[in-house]
């Protein structure tokens, strides 16, 4: 059933993307580029177990931008902690780049939630230190150092390169948040809710950026989210997951909106209306969360 | 209504002191240019007699608190003959610190010269327990299986009186000095390893995740990420430690002998003369309070908040 549904998405997007893209997923790897086969996560607490994941089963192509939707507490940021490594499955495997996931690595880099700054840090000494941990055995210090100022170019954070955290906006941390992670030239990108934190407008500004920076990059990307209508704007697949315990994967919707999107055209679209609704849909009818 | 009528009051006063500008402004306009000025005019004459009225003010309750002190030990001394009052013995310490550093042999010095081998044997002592204790405490709260190895020895020694080690440091070392300093390590080193330890243990899961993610290495997780975070707590330990330390050095030296200001005090107490034992009170609170400041302000400098 899982791999049905899947071909029949592929198929799908193959017939909307251009044909010169259309070459890229004839690789098998670049096809299940990550991969998450048969996947549960059972955590063992003081008061027993827990199942928190069951046969969670899908794969990403390279390139691309998932979401993963779905209530609180199913689980959703498991699965992206399972791909970071920072969990190990119970049952199952989890595939990057076609190597078995062992343990966190930077070439998955993770934008946390709480952006995760050291406070005692400079904004441009947080994202030297991953620069240096991945690159310091290879390049020299200025090699480095210019890295570092180029990454928090790119996030528009130029002026406050010297600040600390707790000189900064909440928005402006998360920049230098996602600029540690794109420092690290990762593999895939990993984003734990990264703009729940923030103010609507603040969140719809660096949406936008992460459009563009992840066009540029050309990066993979996974990342949580609770909004449907971030996920409908940033994804190429959205992954709707099932309420937990026991949580796996609902469905996978494919996102066929051209690129570049534009936040102002798309509210009056009628392919994203329809996509957003049916996000929706499945969240409050299909698989709505019973009153706490 | 208030407000206003205080506002009508000031308006002459105010008036008088500007009569130098007498520009044809709208009536709203000087009256908006008024109500500015009340609060900022009285001010400006003196910040130097507004911040030393502040000063004054923070003054007092400490003050009043002294002068209680010296009360109550007046009307002591008054009703009980052996113990002299505050005037006796400020005399006393006028003559004392008049020659601070003299020195008529081993038995005989100034005080200063006292003051300055306590020090350094809690500086010694300390100095070694801050060597052995912190890193000691990074270990403790960086490995589970190091911390409860430790806990019992810890539960164990931590609560003996510190005094009850000097036994075990003379028959060890065969020497009073070495004796002392190991009283002051043994009793310092507790709340040194416990803080650190407990700072290390507390580090958020969000940073340890960071440095999973990024693969640091061991010395990079150390340097980068825990010693900063847990530096307040050590801070806190050495305060505590130091603390300790200067409690227990006037008890060791009153038993060990020598130079110091536990063994004057004791001397003193055998040539009967309170007022320089009174004196020694005094000076062992003030230079425990000097190095608990000196401490708490290089704390503060060390904060990254």
């Amino acid at each position: 059933m899982e791999n049905m549904t899947q071909e029949t998405i592929q198929d799908s997007t193959a017939t909307v993307k251009p044909v010169a893209e259309r070459q890229i997923p004839e690789r098998p790897l670049a096809e299940r580029y990550v991969h998450l086969e048969n996947v549960n996560m059972t955590f063992v607490t003081k008061k027993g177990t827990f199942e928190a994941l069951r046969n969670v089963d899908f794969s990403i192509q390279e390139g691309e931008f998932i979401s993963i939707i779905g209530h609180s507490g199913c689980g959703k940021s498991t699965v992206l902690n399972l791909i970071a490594g920072l969990l190990n499955p119970t049952d199952g495997n989890i595939f990057c780049a076609g190597r078995e996931v062992a343990g966190p690595g930077p070439e998955r880099a993770v934008v946390f939630q709480n952006h995760s700054l050291l406070p005692w840090l400079s904004c441009f000494e947080n994202v030297y230190l991953a620069v240096e941990r991945v690159f310091g055995a290879t390049e020299k210090k200025e090699a480095l150092t210019a890295r570092t100022k180029a990454v928090l170019e790119l996030v528009g954070l130029t002026h406050a390169i010297d600040k600390r955290p707790n000189e900064i906006s909440g928005g402006m941390k998360q920049r230098v948040g996602i600029a540690r992670a794109l420092a690290m030239e990762p593999k895939v990108l990993l984003l734990d809710e990264p703009f729940g934190a923030l103010d609507a407008l603040t969140r719809a500004h660096l949406q936008d950026e992460l459009m563009g920076i992840m066009a540029k990059s050309g990066c993979t990307a996974v990342m949580v989210t609770h909004d449907v209508d971030e996920a409908v704007l940033l994804s190429d697949r959205i992954v709707m997951m099932t309420n937990g315990p026991a949580a796996t994967v609902g469905e996978i919707l494919s996102v066929d909106l051209a690129r570049p999107r534009k936040r102002l055209e798309l509210a009056e679209d009628r392919d994203y209306n329809h996509l957003r609704s049916e996000v929706l849909k499945f969240l409050y009818e299909r698989h709505a969360k019973k009153a706490a | 209504m208030n407000t206003i009528s205080l506002n009508q009051e000031n308006a002459p006063t105010l008036m008088q002191v500007d009569d130098a500008k007498p520009e044809p402004v709208g009536p709203a306009l000087v009256k908006a240019e008024q109500q500015t000025r009340i609060p900022t005019a009285p001010k400006k004459p003196g910040i130097l007699a507004v911040k030393s009225r502040e000063f004054l003010q923070w003054m007092i309750p400490p003050m009043f608190g002294i002068g209680l002190l010296l009360l109550i030990w007046s009307m002591i001394a008054h009703y009980s003959p052996n113990l002299p009052g505050p005037v006796p013995t400020w005399h006393s310490a006028v003559e004392l610190f008049s020659h601070p550093f003299y020195d008529n042999g081993p038995n005989d010095k100034g005080i200063g010269w006292n003051i300055v081998a306590s020090l350094e044997r809690v500086g010694l002592g300390f100095g070694l327990a801050a060597l052995v204790g912190i890193p000691m405490g990074f270990i403790l709260g960086r490995f589970e299986f190091m911390s409860r190895m430790a806990a019992p020895i810890i539960g164990l020694l931590r609560p003996v009186s510190p005094l009850a080690w000097l036994p075990i440091g003379l028959l060890v070392f065969k020497m009073a000095n070495p004796a002392a300093i190991w009283v002051i390590f043994i009793s310092a080193i507790w709340p040194m390893i416990i803080n650190t330890a407990v700072g290390v243990s507390k580090v958020p899961q969000d940073y340890m995740n960071v440095a999973k993610v990024l693969n640091l290495s061991e010395w990079k997780i150390v340097t980068k990420i825990l010693f900063p975070f847990v530096l307040p707590y050590m801070m806190t330990g050495v305060r505590l430690s130091i603390g300790v330390a200067w409690l227990v050095i006037v008890a060791a030296e009153m038993l060990t002998g020598g130079v110091g200001i536990g063994f004057w005090v004791w001397d003193e107490w055998n040539n009967l003369n309170v007022e320089h034992i009174i004196i020694a009170i005094f000076v062992v609170g003030i230079v425990g309070f000097m190095l608990e400041f000196l401490l708490l302000s290089i704390a503060k400098r060390f904060s990254y908040e």
